[in-house]
């Protein structure tokens, strides 16, 4: 099976004049199959978020390639890019500011289709069935994100995230911010929608919790000062941590 | 033991809205006190009406909060200002932005100080060396010299236990300590708490919404849901065998790590 995602050699390095350089992503390699969920966990400043810009393409690797779907994005940009863009799609850690506040849920779920030349209609209609799709009613299109709830509004932007259809799903700590029971919801919810998308949805799953890892991915990758110390399925890396990090992650979950 | 901090019937509104309902339960010396709840539950507000902090649109409209025989709510800003601090301390989510940014650590910690009792500098140095020390800096002078936002988020959140123990309260109130840090981290943290109870018998009213954290600190628990108290209990018995159907509920959400 081809590799939806392929990163390799990926390496940043972030320099500033009078500072030694600082290395935030240290070559490292992994692999995304379709259909796959692989959990990416580690503390606050591991290098998560930046192996995530790099991919998104929000800043740009020092070094190595990002290959999505079999075309190499890694140098891509202007028209190019947006095209790749269509491919995968992101959920952010704060879905309200995630949000143009001054649009409705509507207009921002419905702007990638209307720019792609569908009618006011059907975006519409598109959007109402997105919505529905996530656990949302149709008339939620018409509220602001300061109207609805941390969880409505999460669901909501998943709802933007697929409308493309996408074929990898970027989770940023999408659910970090969010009370456990809301959380259980929205996992709930991505778990239907892996259910029903098989291998055309991949999800790449950023999280600092190596517990709801455990629940929810295929395959984890530890990330630790920038490097990937260890990888495989979460259970038996839990079972049997190899790397000291990883240990010392394990032994202070409460 | 003897109980040091009762809450009666409290009612609290802002601008109207009711924030908390009828919520009573009491704090005895050196116990550990969880409050669990989802955000918009009221469990910070309730530990915020302690020491007054709730702001111009928030009162405590029924109800008593009983500390040695005070009735806090009824007390002037002038006599709660004396309370806090040296009776009552605080422990912020974020303590690093609880801080002054522009002054460093040590200035504001004597100061804190120095505004409920007289101290030199060279007894205050004592005192904070040792105090910092006793929560795990290696280097308490380099701690004293710098300046809030050079130290790391579990730093700050530990210099901010510093500064609410540094005046040896007895009634320790902490709006979620742990919640902006790593695993790690926040288990260092959890230990520097329950080391604090266990030196200077101080008791902990801790809100937080991770059920973690509570099980592996307090005493009992008391769950919130929109103002109004679900369930209040002994730890084991309301994590491990819930009554009431929300306490379930909750539970059954947290994520748990299988380490069969």
């Amino acid at each position: 099976m081809e590799a939806i995602l392929k990163v390799e050699n990926l390496t940043k390095v972030f320099s500033r004049r009078g500072w030694p350089d600082f290395t935030a992503v240290d070559h490292i390699g992994f692999e995304l199959y379709p259909g796959e969920c692989l959990g990416l966990i580690g503390e606050s400043g591991s290098g998560k978020t930046t192996v995530v810009n790099m991919i998104t393409r929000l800043t740009d690797a020092t070094e190595g390639s990002i290959v999505l779907d079999g075309e190499d994005i890694t140098k891509m940009s202007g028209r190019e890019l947006r095209r790749a863009y269509r491919k995968m799609q992101m959920v952010f850690q704060t879905p309200t500011d995630s949000f143009d506040p001054r649009c409705t849920l509507g207009d921002g779920i419905g702007e990638s289709l209307r720019n792609s030349g569908m009618s006011r209609a059907e975006t519409k209609q598109e959007v109402a069935r997105l919505l529905t799709e996530c656990g949302l009613t149709p008339e939620f299109a018409d509220r602001y994100p300061h109207q609805v709830s941390g969880g409505q509004c999460q669901r909501a932007s998943i709802a933007r995230a697929l409308a493309v259809k996408p074929k990898l799903l970027i989770c940023d700590e999408a659910t970090s911010s969010l009370d456990v029971t809301i959380q259980k919801e929205i996992i709930a919810l991505l778990n239907e929608l892996r259910s029903h998308h098989g291998s055309e949805l991949s999800i790449l799953f950023i999280c600092h919790d190596i517990a709801l890892v455990q629940q929810f991915c295929s395959r984890v990758l530890v990330l630790y000062k920038g490097k990937i110390v260890e990888q495989g399925v979460p259970d038996e890396i839990i079972r049997n941590p190899k790397d000291a990090y990883t240990k010392r992650l394990i032994k202070s979950v409460l | 033991m003897a109980e040091i901090l009762r809450y009666e019937h409290v009612n609290i509104t802002y601008n109207g809205f009711k924030a908390i309902k009828d919520v009573s339960f009491t704090v005895s010396e050196g116990e550990i006190l969880g409050i669990v709840g989802e955000s918009g539950s009221g469990k910070s507000t309730l530990i915020k009406a302690a020491m007054g902090l709730l702001g111009d649109t928030g009162l405590v409209t029924r109800g008593d909060i009983w500390y040695k025989g005070k009735n806090l709510p009824d007390l002037p800003a002038s006599e709660l200002r004396k309370l806090n601090g040296p009776e009552l301390g605080m422990i912020f989510q974020y303590a690093g932005s609880s801080f002054c940014p522009i002054r460093t650590v040590g200035a504001q910690l004597y100061e804190s100080m120095t505004e409920h009792k007289h101290i030199s500098k060279e007894d205050f140095r004592i005192l904070a060396f040792a105090l910092l020390e006793k929560i795990g800096f290696d280097n308490a002078q380099r701690i004293l010299d710098s300046y809030p936002f050079e130290l790391s988020g579990g730093m700050q959140q530990r210099v901010g236990i510093a500064a609410a123990m540094l005046l040896n309260p007895s009634v320790l109130l902490a709006d979620e300590p742990t919640s902006a840090l790593d695993v790690s981290v926040q288990k260092q943290v959890v230990e520097e708490m329950l080391l604090v109870r266990r030196t200077f018998g101080t008791s902990i009213v801790l809100v937080t919404h991770n059920i973690g954290v509570i099980g592996a600190m307090a005493d009992r628990v008391l769950v919130m849901r929109n103002g109004e108290m679900v369930e209040y209990g002994e730890t084991q018995q309301v994590l491990e065998n819930p009554k009431e159907e929300y306490t379930k509920l909750l539970m059954s959400a947290v994520p748990r790590l299988r380490r069969v």
